[in-house]
């Protein structure tokens, strides 16, 4: 039988798309505007035989995040910009010990505590280099509810992949906002397991990459005793001082992505073809972008849209050949120009980057957006 | 002096009306009720970890609070009064301040006995002439009542539904006062609103003018949380107090003190009936989990007595 259309939530969304991804272990922490995926994960995962436990501070959130997913279950953590602040010396520890998980980030005003109720995309380069220390990451950021429940199952799916910590990045207009949605069937669904060891438990290097640079994992408590460490560490897992376990290591783990990159990153594009000016924009912010993009449409103004969808690692490639085909690339984003640095980095000498940025509290407006490309024109 | 509730009650307020805390929480009550220990000529430096208590009280552009005010972040109210009192202690001590200054941090229970706990500890064990105040509502009611180690058993919260499988939260409420007077300092108490508000203002009045670091948690019900009719807080309070769920009592030097006793030690029923959170364990196939709470209350309410000498 075919799947009601429900009205849901964003943050519901996250939780549904979460647990058909497999998640069976959530810890967390209340921190608005992301708190309804703790409350759900508290009501839903006892039905499908999995585990919630709210942990005493946000931190805790992460460590038993990280805890449980060495013993093989899938594990979600979810926060706020002063939660994932928190959090971030354990997603680097997730980063180098190469844990399997998902940290779900509904991003709010910032700095500190900010604006709690308000929409924020301050978060992108925390999202990059929240941690300290070189680290791979990957960072999903959906514009609508649907897309959100689509995002969760494929971080799920990355983080297992590619054995480490995988963000989704929300905003809390996309969070609590309320859509219709049609959730696939299980069926339909891909869902990825995490490669375990092939060899016998006296083989197992926990730490020795295969071809495409990820070591197999295995479970806590399947007689496959390894070591872990926030150390720099050798194949074995057992830390070592020796300046070239450590530059093979970090090495790895950034062209662990590096080398996947054309599998990972995920952009849509609208009216590109013959774009004179490009619009990029993600989020919540895109759904005004593509408001405005509409309107100019009908008056005749040759604009398109550009929606990272992965947003970690950037869509360098396809951002690099748009640039060379339009007069300018306006990046539309909810802080004070995070994003359209990576596009200026890429861009600078090839075409015009223009910048629309609110930190308000309030989403930026379809309006606002047009305004600047007409001034641009 | 002997304790005059006109005399306390016609100080000036240091804690506003026209601030956004719900009517029939307890928390206000009980800050207005500390700050009027003060002596009035003394000032007094006031930190809020998030919660309700700090996102209610000042609304921009106004404060409910007349005397400077900080707002920390969620985990470390304990550590900006420290530092603040650090500062003033240096001042003090090369005689660029004259007048007297009073440090009091307020966090509710989740903001004192999860995240915040690290942060209280470190600013006992250092000795800062300060005063921690816990309002404790047990649970998080700021984000819309999700548990915390201070939720009592089987209470239902967001993230301890009762439903089929689980009649609420599955764990103990933490003893923070212990906790607290385990760390040896000069003075410790627990405290809650009673009708001549005489217990808190003694204890609040020995917590700020005694030397060194103090700790007061202060039962504060919550009527979005607990769910109870608001007028109700008062009784809630005087419940808590005769059934031993909440007995009120100060450890002084070492010295364990229980302030109140009881005439006659009241069932815990009369006091879970009158929330909603309690609601579930009134069905015929959770009554069993009254009687374990009742006996956990009596073991505990045993435990307190023997340390008071009341035993």
């Amino acid at each position: 039988m075919k799947k009601e259309p429900r009205l849901m939530q964003g943050n519901e969304a996250c939780v549904e798309g979460a647990i058909a991804a497999g998640m069976r272990f959530y810890a967390g922490y209340p921190i608005t505007p992301s708190t309804e995926i703790a409350e759900l994960s508290a009501e839903k995962l006892p039905y499908v035989g999995g585990r919630f436990i709210q942990m005493e501070d946000e931190i805790a959130g992460m460590a038993a995040t990280i805890g449980a997913a060495l013993t093989g279950v899938k594990c979600m953590t979810a926060t706020s910009g002063p939660g994932f602040s928190l959090k971030q010396e354990n997603i680097g520890y997730a980063a180098i010990a190469e844990i399997p998980c998902v940290i779900v980030d509904v991003q709010r005003g910032g700095p500190s505590t900010g604006q709690p109720t308000c929409p924020s995309q301050g978060d992108v380069m925390q999202a990059k280099w929240g941690t300290h220390g070189d680290h791979p990451v990957i960072a999903l950021t959906p514009s609508s509810v649907k897309e959100t429940f689509d995002l969760t199952v494929r971080c799920f799916n990355l983080a297992e992949k590619y054995r480490m910590p995988v963000i989704l990045l929300l905003d809390e207009v996309i969070g609590h906002m309320r859509e219709k949605v049609q959730l696939p069937e299980a069926s339909e669904i891909e869902i990825i397991d995490r490669k375990r060891p092939a060899c016998s438990s006296e083989e197992y290097l926990p730490f020795k990459p295969e071809e495409d640079l990820v070591p197999p994992m295995a479970d806590f408590g399947t007689g496959y005793r390894y070591h872990v460490t926030g150390l720099v560490h050798d194949e074995t897992g057992f830390p070592s001082n020796s300046t070239k376990v450590a530059d093979k290591l970090i090495r790895r783990l950034v062209d662990k992505i590096e080398m996947h990159k054309d599998d990972i990153i995920q952009w849509e594009e609208e009216n590109t073809e013959d774009a004179e000016i490009i619009i990029l924009s993600y989020g919540c912010v895109a759904r005004a972008a593509r408001t405005a993009m509409k309107a100019l449409r009908e008056k005749g103004v040759k604009v398109g849209l550009f929606r990272p969808i992965t947003i970690w690692p950037f869509p360098e490639e396809r951002v690099l050949e748009l640039a060379g085909k339009v007069k300018s690339i306006i990046v539309a984003e909810m802080n004070l120009g995070q994003l359209v640095l990576e596009v200026e980095r890429l861009c600078n000498n090839i075409t015009k980057i223009d910048r629309v940025n609110k930190v308000s509290g309030e989403i930026i407006y379809p309006e606002e957006i047009a305004a600047k490309v007409e001034e641009v024109l | 002096m002997a304790y005059s509730l006109k005399e306390i009650m016609n100080r000036p307020e240091r804690i506003t009306g026209g601030h956004r805390m719900c009517a029939g929480c307890g928390a206000p009550v009980a800050v207005r009720a500390i700050l009027r220990a003060l002596d009035p000529e003394d000032h007094v430096v006031c930190g809020a970890a998030t919660g309700c208590l700090e996102v209610s009280t000042f609304l921009y552009p106004y404060t409910a609070w007349k005397d400077s005010f900080i707002h920390s972040a969620f985990e470390n109210a304990g550590a900006t009064i420290s530092g603040a009192e650090a500062a003033y202690a240096a001042w003090k001590r090369k005689g660029k301040i004259d007048e007297t200054y009073k440090f009091i941090a307020f966090g509710g229970d989740g903001g004192t006995y999860d995240i915040g706990l690290q942060s209280l500890s470190g600013a006992m064990e250092r000795g800062h002439d300060m005063v921690y105040v816990c309002y404790d509502n047990e649970a998080y009611m700021n984000t819309g009542i999700q548990r915390s180690s201070s939720t009592p058993k089987y209470a239902d919260t967001t993230t301890s539904p009762q439903g089929t499988v689980l009649p609420g939260k599955q764990q103990y409420k933490k003893n923070l006062t212990y906790v607290m007077a385990a760390h040896g300092i000069p003075y410790v108490a627990q405290t809650t609103l009673t009708a001549n508000f005489k217990d808190i203002h003694e204890k609040a009045h020995k917590a700020i003018y005694t030397k060194g670091p103090a700790f007061m948690n202060v039962f504060a019900p919550c009527p979005r949380g607990w769910r109870y009719d608001t007028p109700n807080l008062m009784q809630i309070c005087k419940l808590a107090m005769d059934t031993c769920i909440w007995p009120v009592y100060e450890i002084e030097e070492g010295v364990w003190k229980l302030n109140y006793k009881p005439k006659k030690k009241l069932p815990v029923e009369d006091y879970l009936k009158t929330q909603g959170r309690f609601k579930h364990l009134f069905h015929k196939q959770n009554l069993h989990l009254i009687e374990e709470l009742q006996k956990d209350i009596d073991n505990k309410w045993e435990d307190l007595l023997k340390r008071c000498g009341e035993a």
